[in-house]
């Protein structure tokens, strides 16, 4: 397990190599003067300009440098916001990303195993027809409308109460919270109830089920101990990429809600051509979405031993 | 053993019978025992049959259809141009037989008011000050809204308020037009951001600093009107066209957008964009996947090794953040279009995971039972390549392909949505919700069509692939 664990590892920091490689080439070859929008008219500030962000080595010497500062953890320092660290930008706006990306996960797993559950165990009937049509609904319909609806009917439930029960938007407590991650991870949890249904069928059917059944368990210990138990492990494997959709999810609620996270920084660093912020926040998401897919792995592998054996083979 | 009297008689004595070729007739065959009960269905057809039984596949499919009929041949049926703006018709909600009065152009009016009598010019306290006793509209269009009011004794000046709703109280009155000074002067015109719809005017006097409580409301039913010249200069009205008359304007069936563009236009041409982007894209990257799965299950061993090794580092790329990046490579500036950078960075970012699930294909196949007897029968590999691989394959690309393009056509929404595809005056229906999204709480309609639009293409797309899975690969088939 240690050297499963290990060369994942290993392979994980190769992969987030590439994706600096990756980001470093689309970004030099961006056609046009990246120094353009600084107004560098006289060709002395240019020169100190290109020389402050290295701009005026070969580009092999700055791909070394690059990929050393990074080595390094530095992302270097912000084109468009002088004296400002690209760390700086990561460390203030990467914890409040992480906590709306946090909660909606849990709010996803945790929605997402109790309605698939529920949906198999009522399979054809009412509350299964009920719930396939909202998690088709989930599915279908994008994650801004969703949004949109929950900032209105917030907005309908303050008028109703007359007074404020949760913001409209903004970030602080808890209570600016609860919207956007419910909004974030819907899609998340519809596509679990799906896996959840469809893998607690199999387990209902299974032998080992009619075999406890059979041995007089009652049914909430069958439901929780061998049913939930054993259906609950297709959705692990699924939280790497499902964390990975959450986190760019929150481009578009962080920009709805006004919420201060990377993703919205992410968006206005791009539309001011702030390529060092760009570039950081970009391989700095990779290795993050990388880790997190290897953690679950590993997770799993702890969880379920079928996994565990086969990769010490 | 019991003999039985038939075959008692029968029995035919071994030493006195001699065989001719009389007694050798050949049997009657029954050979409907053998025959096959159905008619032999190809994969495909076989595939249709299941497909039909499928409620939601077919309703999906007909979905489809209509998306496609929408697209295709819309412009052909609305030809209304959709970048064409109308500043009069600003989001407007859906209607069809949309009358417009004919109005002067000029803004000047002064109206002959009544000599006022001299008490009333002796300025009173704010407390003493009473609501005017009457407010007579002299006109109420769009282009201006005409209100006269009887004079209020000892007013200094007048306020007047507009509301969308009926006001309650005297801090109710909605938004403060404009603030009339002198006692004598009881007339005002609106011509702020009107609308045709019901206002609600409210007329305070005040004593030049507070405002007084009374105050007088009115309902005003605002006319949809359009000045002589505009009419002519678009083309509405021949030269015969007088003042007060009333003509159709052109009818918008799912209402404007905020320049007062045609949503439907917009909506066909938007389907245009964001189909292109959700037909396209999948199919070149399936198509690239494709070729890369087989290559490297072809080539096997050590090739395939290493093919799969750079297409699992593709896919550890995050997708949305290279789709900008892409973009930004491009040179494309934000507030640009990028509908051909978004293509490539679909094409380039895409095709790794078609191509890991048909390398697997290819090997599974290669293995299996029937592909090894076609060999073993002499099959060459052209034989086995379409006979057996092709048609194997088939099946998870199409459907791999229904599954892809709402995915697509999400992120080309989403992208759009954020700034960062589509641009205007381009349309996209990502790009409309971004836009209808400003205006939601007083215009919905100009966010619920392009989302519902979005939605029902996702949905039909997701349904279709469901049951294209059901019907084409029951290995993969969903277990309800």
């Amino acid at each position: 397990m240690l050297l499963y664990s290990l060369k994942r590892l290993l392979y994980g920091l190769v992969t987030v190599w590439f994706i600096a490689t990756a980001t470093f080439i689309a970004m030099h070859s961006v056609p046009g003067d990246p120094l353009l929008n600084n107004k560098a008219v006289s060709e002395t500030i240019r020169k100190n300009l290109e020389k402050r962000y290295g701009l005026d080595k070969p580009l092999s010497q700055q791909y070394v440098i690059y990929i050393s500062s990074m080595l390094k953890g530095d992302f270097g320092v912000s084109f468009t916001q002088q004296n400002r660290r690209v760390n700086d930008i990561i460390r203030e706006h990467f914890p409040v990303s992480a906590v709306l990306g946090i909660l909606a996960i849990t709010f996803a797993t945790l929605g997402g195993i109790l309605w698939g559950a529920i949906t198999a165990l009522y399979r054809n009937k009412l509350p299964d027809i009920i719930i396939m049509f909202l998690v088709i609904l989930g599915i279908s319909v994008p994650s801004f409308v969703f949004a949109a609806l929950g900032q209105l009917s917030i907005i309908q439930m303050n008028d109703l109460f007359n007074r404020s029960i949760l913001p409209v938007a903004g970030w602080g407590d808890f209570t600016h919270m609860l919207m956007p991650a419910l909004v974030l991870g819907l899609g998340t949890m519809a596509f679990l109830v799906r896996l959840m249904r469809s893998s607690m069928l199999e387990v209902i059917n299974s032998d080992y089920v009619r075999t406890a059944k059979a041995k007089g368990l009652s049914s909430l210990k069958i439901f929780f101990s061998h049913q939930l138990r054993n259906a609950v492990l297709p959705v692990i494997t699924i939280l790497g990429p499902a964390i990975a959709a959450i986190t760019t999810g929150g481009f578009v609620v962080e920009q709805i809600f006004a919420i201060p996270g990377l993703g919205r920084y992410f968006v206005q660093a791009v539309q001011q051509s702030d390529y060092t912020v760009i570039m950081g926040t970009t391989v700095f998401y990779g290795a993050f979405l990388v880790f997190m897919v290897i953690l679950v792995d590993i997770v799993y592998g702890f969880v379920d031993p079928r996994i565990r054996i086969h990769a010490e083979s | 053993m019991k003999m039985t009297p038939t075959s008692n008689a029968q029995e035919v004595r071994a030493d006195t019978f001699i065989p001719s070729a009389n007694d050798f007739q050949p049997a009657h065959r029954e050979s409907h025992h053998d025959a096959l009960h159905r008619p032999s269905l190809s994969y495909w057809q076989d595939a249709w049959i299941r497909l039909k039984a499928n409620s939601r596949a077919v309703v999906s499919l007909y979905l489809v259809a209509f998306l496609m009929v929408f697209t295709l041949f819309g412009p052909y049926i609305w030809q209304v141009n959709p970048s064409s703006q109308d500043l009069d018709q600003i989001s407007q909600p859906p209607s069809f037989n949309k009358q417009a009065v004919l109005v002067n152009g000029s803004g000047f009016w002064e109206p002959d008011l009544e000599e006022l009598p001299e008490h009333y010019f002796q300025e009173l306290d704010v407390e003493d000050l009473l609501a005017t006793s009457e407010i007579i509209i002299d006109q109420a269009f769009t282009k201006s809204v005409r209100l006269r009011w009887q004079a209020v004794e000892g007013a200094y000046a007048y306020v007047i308020y507009r509301n969308d709703y009926k006001p309650e109280s005297s801090e109710d009155l909605g938004l403060p037009l404009a603030e009339v000074e002198g006692a004598d002067l009881t007339y005002y015109q609106d011509r702020l951001n009107l609308e045709s719809k019901t206002y609600y005017y409210s007329i305070v006097a005040t004593d030049g600093v507070d405002e007084s409580e009374a105050f007088r409301a009115i309902p005003v039913n605002v006319e949809q009107a359009i000045t002589l010249d505009e009419a002519k200069e678009r083309g509405l009205v021949d030269d015969t066209a007088i003042i007060g008359d009333s003509i159709s304007l052109k009818s918008h069936p799912l209402g404007t957008d905020y320049l007062g563009r045609d949503m439907l236009a917009r909506l066909i041409s938007g389907a245009r964009t964001s189909l292109f982007i959700g037909t396209v894209a999948p199919a070149l990257y399936i198509l690239l996947g494709v070729i890369y799965g087989s290559l490297a299950g072809y080539l096997g061993a050590r090739v395939d090794n290493w093919m799969m090794r750079f297409a699992d580092f593709v896919v550890a790329l995050p997708f949305l953040l290279f789709m900008i990046l892409f973009r930004i490579a491009f040179g494309v500036e934000s507030g640009e279009s990028g509908i051909f950078p978004m293509l490539i960075a679909m094409i380039v970012l895409g095709w790794p995971g078609m191509a890991r699930l048909v390398r697997g294909q290819i090997l599974q196949i290669r293995n299996e039972a029937y592909v090894q007897a076609a060999r073993l029968l002499g099959a060459n590999s052209s034989y086995l390549i379409i006979r057996h691989m092709i048609p194997n394959v088939m099946g998870v690309i199409l459907v791999s392909i229904t599954f892809a393009i709402p995915s697509a056509i999400f992120t080309e929404a989403f992208l759009s949505f954020i700034g960062m595809g589509v641009s205007p005056p381009t349309a996209s229906w990502g790009s409309m919700c971004n836009e209808g999204i400003k205006t939601m709480l007083s215009h919905p309609h100009e966010l619920f069509f392009p989302a519902l639009l979005i939605s029902i293409t996702v949905l039909a797309f997701n349904l279709l692939g469901d049951g294209l899975r059901d019907a084409l690969d029951s290995r993969l088939r969903a277990r309800d």
